[in-house]
């Protein structure tokens, strides 16, 4: 081994507390300006600390009263979570079947590669003829129409996943179930999934992630409270003439908790996901 | 089980899927095609055929020429500070020191923050009258008055590639970090034993094990820089005078803020040809990388 010497060991400090500064400042300021009164963000010099922390906007945002800016913000909650919701439930379903088909078949595998190649595709690329069929429907400004069209993100992405998830499942289990009599879907639900829960687990919150981190559809597709979702509001607050800068970092923070509490709890899944997503073809 | 059931079975598995790809994918990319050739408005009429009309118009407009220079100025930078912030932040994880787990938690949170939250809050930390940043400079007496670092066309795009770097570098070092793990120890003994020096030993014997991974997220992060949307339009927009208008952006206002459809998808398919041409070219790329590496 490498004797490692005192200057190295020192610099090898500092630059992890570089490092650490670097990545937890932005993060941190966002949560004081959350937290500070609106005369201490006004202050100059700024006053980096609060005299006192001052939670109230945060009930603010979080009540439902009539007009204020509350309900504007708790009703793109719920649409954020129903269309997340929605369109990571139907995108696994359509996943876990196809997934399995490709993973099983390899000699339709090609049709998937052509559903996965829609990734390079901007989404501008769709989004007239997208616009003018949900108006066609009448699914604009519209939570189904808008957990309709995330699916050409999220299916994709989790059908990928899967089909490398249940690669990892030997064929030869499910074969013994079948010579036992046992069905497809009765295969599938004694064997297969069980075994390839934590592939589904894991593809479902990448689902989330990218549902409720989804900006440009939301905009085009959604006009007012009856499905504008989460990020839109952010950026309405952001560029609106909100005149309290805190209010539009409390609602940051509000909208990055689920995303950043599923990060961290689900650091390994998420990492070997990203990384096998990355490498695997 | 005959091969030909199974793959009936399998093409029935795959139903769902593929028709709600061709309902939702399919069919708008062939309609944008067929819109790219008329005149049609957003709303209303239909339009008539004009033939290449819309390609021509487009691609000698002014405003077409600057917004793909600032793209590729935004996609290049970007992605090549990710690239090597991202290398440097994975060799320093690999060492060992005390509270190294902490540290690469804490790499996932700006990976984690949506998109349009990061935005906001650079739009707030660059604020001109109240921003962080300006007070932090002014208090360490690096610079005397307060700037618009956002509202100026020569910093605007700067301060945006600011804010996408530091949400993405993590993740280029997360993916970095796995690569490096995998370099087997007795090689990397070996190389010092022989005299390798710092440098060399980087670039002949771990280097070779970081191209794979590294190119496949140069590709990603590269694709994605070039349809850069969200995080522009939430901080400046695409201003100050259009000096940071993205391509997407500009599709944006063709199709949707002036409401021409035919001219929008004319223009959106110009930026899907850039794309693909771009991952084409890199995917050749990686094969290479990969086979010379392997």
């Amino acid at each position: 081994m490498e004797r490692k010497s005192p200057v190295f060991i020192a610099f090898v400090y500092a630059c992890a507390l570089l490092l650490a500064a670097v990545v937890l400042a932005p993060l941190a300021w966002l949560f004081v300006m959350s937290i500070s009164p609106a005369a201490d963000l006004a202050a100059k010099p700024l006053r980096w600390w609060p005299q006192a922390a001052d939670f109230s906007r945060y009930a603010q945002l979080l009540s439902r009263a009539e007009n204020s800016a509350g309900a504007a913000f708790t009703s793109s909650l719920r649409n954020s979570l129903e269309v997340a919701g929605m369109a990571t439930l139907a995108a696994v379903v359509l996943a876990v079947p196809a997934g399995w088909a490709v993973s099983r078949t390899p000699s339709v595998g090609w049709s998937l590669s052509m559903v996965i190649a829609t990734y390079m595709l901007p989404p501008v690329a769709l989004s007239v003829p997208l616009y003018m069929g949900l108006s066609w429907l009448g699914l604009l400004n519209n939570v189904f129409g808008l957990a309709l069209i995330y699916l050409t993100i999220l299916a994709p992405f989790t059908t990928w996943l899967m089909k490398s998830g249940f690669d990892s499942i030997p064929r030869e289990i499910e074969a013994a179930a079948m010579i036992d009599g046992a069905g497809l879907f009765q295969t599938w639900r004694i064997i297969t999934l069980p075994l390839a829960a934590p592939v589904v687990a894991t593809s479902a919150l990448f689902a989330v992630l990218l549902a409720w981190d989804e900006f440009f559809y939301a905009l085009l597709f959604t006009s007012d409270q009856r499905a504008k979702t989460l990020t839109v509001a952010i950026a309405d607050l952001a560029g609106g003439r909100v005149s309290d800068y805190g209010l539009i970092a409390t609602a940051g923070v509000l909208a990055a908790l689920p995303p950043v509490l599923i990060g961290l709890v689900m650091q390994r899944a998420l990492i070997s996901g990203l990384t096998s997503g990355g490498v695997k073809g | 089980m005959s091969g030909t059931w199974m793959t009936t079975r399998a093409w029935l598995l795959m139903l769902p899927l593929l028709v709600i790809m061709v309902a939702i994918i399919g069919w708008p990319l062939v309609d944008t095609v067929r819109l790219s050739f008329t005149d049609a408005q957003l709303v209303g009429t239909a339009g008539n055929y004009v033939g290449f009309d819309n390609y021509t118009k487009m691609l000698t407009s002014s405003n077409f020429s600057r917004t793909l220079i600032t793209t590729t100025w935004f996609a290049v930078v970007s992605v090549a500070a990710e690239m090597v912030l991202g290398v440097l932040a994975a060799l320093l994880l690999n060492q060992e020191f005390r509270g190294r787990a902490v540290l690469r938690g804490l790499m996932i949170l700006p990976w984690a923050l949506p998109t349009v939250v990061n935005a906001t809050l650079w739009r707030l930390i660059y604020n001109p009258e109240y921003g962080a940043l300006n007070a932090a400079l002014t208090q360490l007496h690096l610079i005397d008055d307060y700037r618009s670092w956002l509202g100026e066309p020569g910093t605007a795009l700067a301060a945006l590639i600011v804010a996408d770097c530091w949400k993405n570098f993590p993740l280029v070092a997360l993916i970095a970090l796995a690569a490096l793990q995998a370099v087997p120890r007795d090689i990397t003994a070996a190389a010092l034993v022989d005299g390798a020096g710092p440098f060399n030993r980087f670039r002949f014997v771990i280097l070779p094990y970081l191209a794979g991974p590294l190119m496949v997220a140069l590709v990603l992060r590269t694709i994605e820089a070039f349809k850069v949307f969200d995080i522009i339009w939430v901080m400046t927009r695409g201003g100050p005078a259009n000096s940071t208008r993205s391509l997407s952006i500009l599709v944006y206002q063709e199709a949707f803020s002036f409401q021409r459809a035919g001219s929008g998808a004319s223009l959106a398919l110009i930026v899907t040809l850039l794309v693909t041409v771009l991952a084409v070219a890199y995917a050749t790329l990686v094969r290479k990388t990969a086979g010379s590496a392997a």
